[in-house]
C-alpha cells in the first residue's frame, strides 16, 4: 500500500501515466470495439473476460476469434497469436536497453504488460535512446493507465455489444486515434521515409494470412532507413574526398 | 460453438503464454542478446512503421482490395483529421474532428 503511495506521487510515474492519458479515447474506443467484436463472435461470457485479463493483446485477440469458433487445432490458433505478436519480439529488442538491468521476475511482470503505445509514447518522452533514471517508473505509469483504459471498455464493449450496431464503424475511431499517434512520430525525413514505405508495404502484402503484412511492413521500412543512412555516408564520403 | 469448457479454457491460457513470450523475448535471457548497432539504430523506426503498416491499409482498402470510390466515408475523414493535425497536432482533436465527419457520412448518406 505505501509503495503504491510513493508510486502516485512519484514525478516520473505521473508524467508516464499522464503521456498516455493523452491516448486514452483512441484506446477506449478501440477496447470497447474488440469487446463488442468479441461478444458478437459467441465466445461465452467468461471466456471473453479471462481472454481480456490474461491475454491483453487486442489484435492477437481479434485474430484468434475465427480460430476459436471453427474449433482449430490448439498449435494453429497459438501459432496465429505468435504471428501476429511477431512486431513485440521486435519491440523487446528496443525494450532491453532500458529494462535489462531489472531483476528476471521484474523485467518479465513489466514486459508482459506493454503494449504497443508503451513504446510509442516512451521513444518521444525519452528520445535519446538510452537508459535514464526514471525511466522504469515512467513505464510503470503508462502500464497502469493502458491497462484501466483498455480493460474498463472492453468489458462494456462485451456488455453493451446488442446496443452498439456494427454499421456505425466504430472500429474507424481507433484508426483514427492511430493516424495522430503516427502523425505524431514523422518529424524528420527518416521517419517520412519509414512511415511510407511501411504504409506501401502493408498495402502490397495485404493478401497474406495473419496480418504478417504489418512485419513485411517493419522489414521493409528498417531495411528502407538502413539504406539512406548508408546513401548518405557514402555521398558525404565523396563530398569530404572532393 | 465447440470453444467449450477445459477446451476454451486451455486455448486461451495458450493465448496468455504467447503474449508472454513474444513481449517478453529478448527479456528473458540473464546475459544481454547483443544486438548490432546498425540494427538498433534500424529498429528505432519499427513501433512508427507498425502504426503506418495498419492504419494504411485501414483506409485505403475494403476487404483486401483498394477502395475504387471517392464515396468512402473513411477519406474525408482522414483528410478532417489531418487539416486538424496541421491546425493543432495530437491525438484527440484529430479522433473528434475525423469522427464529426465520418459518422454522419457513413450514418446518413451510407458512403
Amino acid at each position: 500500500m505505501s509503495l503504491l503511495r510513493t508510486l502516485l506521487h512519484d514525478s516520473h510515474f505521473r508524467r508516464g501515466a499522464r503521456d498516455m492519458v493523452d491516448f486514452g479515447p483512441g484506446i477506449a474506443a478501440w477496447g470497447l470495439v474488440t469487446g463488442v467484436a468479441m461478444a458478437k463472435s459467441g465466445l461465452p461470457l467468461p471466456l471473453a473476460v479471462l481472454m481480456s485479463l490474461t491475454v491483453y493483446a487486442g489484435s492477437a485477440q481479434l485474430a484468434s476469434l475465427p480460430l476459436l469458433a471453427s474449433g482449430a487445432p490448439l498449435w494453429v490458433i497459438w501459432g496465429a497469436a505468435f504471428c501476429v505478436n511477431l512486431r513485440f519480439v521486435i519491440f523487446s529488442a528496443q525494450w532491453r536497453t532500458y529494462l535489462g538491468h531489472l531483476p528476471r521476475g521484474r523485467r518479465l511482470a513489466i514486459g508482459y504488460l506493454l503494449a504497443d503505445l508503451n513504446l510509442v509514447a516512451f521513444q518521444r518522452a525519452w528520445p535519446r535512446g538510452q537508459r535514464e533514471p526514471g525511466q522504469v517508473r515512467y513505464i510503470v505509469g503508462g502500464i497502469a493507465v493502458i491497462w484501466l483504459t483498455w480493460q474498463v471498455p472492453f468489458l462494456l464493449g462485451i456488455l453493451l455489444s446488442e446496443a452498439i450496431p456494427t454499421e456505425w464503424g466504430l472500429g474507424f475511431a481507433g484508426t483514427l486515434a492511430m493516424l495522430g499517434l503516427t502523425y505524431g512520430l514523422m518529424h524528420d525525413r527518416s521517419t517520412w521515409t519509414a512511415a511510407v514505405v511501411a504504409g506501401a508495404a502493408a498495402v502490397a502484402a495485404y493478401a497474406l494470412p495473419l496480418k504478417l503484412n504489418i512485419v513485411v511492413a517493419i522489414a521493409a521500412a528498417v531495411a528502407a532507413g538502413l539504406m539512406i543512412e548508408q546513401a548518405e555516408r557514402a555521398s558525404e564520403k565523396l563530398r569530404g574526398g572532393a | 460453438m465447440t470453444h467449450t469448457g477445459l477446451w476454451g479454457v486451455l486455448a486461451i491460457l495458450g493465448l496468455a503464454v504467447v503474449t508472454v513470450v513474444t513481449r517478453n523475448f529478448f527479456l528473458f535471457p540473464e546475459r544481454e542478446v547483443k544486438i548490432p548497432d546498425w540494427l538498433q539504430r534500424g529498429l528505432k523506426v519499427a513501433p512508427l512503421a507498425a502504426l503506418a503498416a495498419v492504419v494504411v491499409p485501414e483506409v485505403i482498402m475494403t476487404r483486401g482490395a483498394l477502395i475504387a470510390t471517392w464515396q468512402d466515408a473513411r477519406l474525408p475523414a482522414v483528410a478532417a483529421a489531418t487539416l486538424y493535425y496541421v491546425w493543432r497536432p495530437g491525438v484527440l482533436g484529430p479522433l473528434l474532428a475525423g469522427l464529426a465527419v465520418f459518422l454522419p457520412l457513413r450514418g446518413w448518406w451510407g458512403w
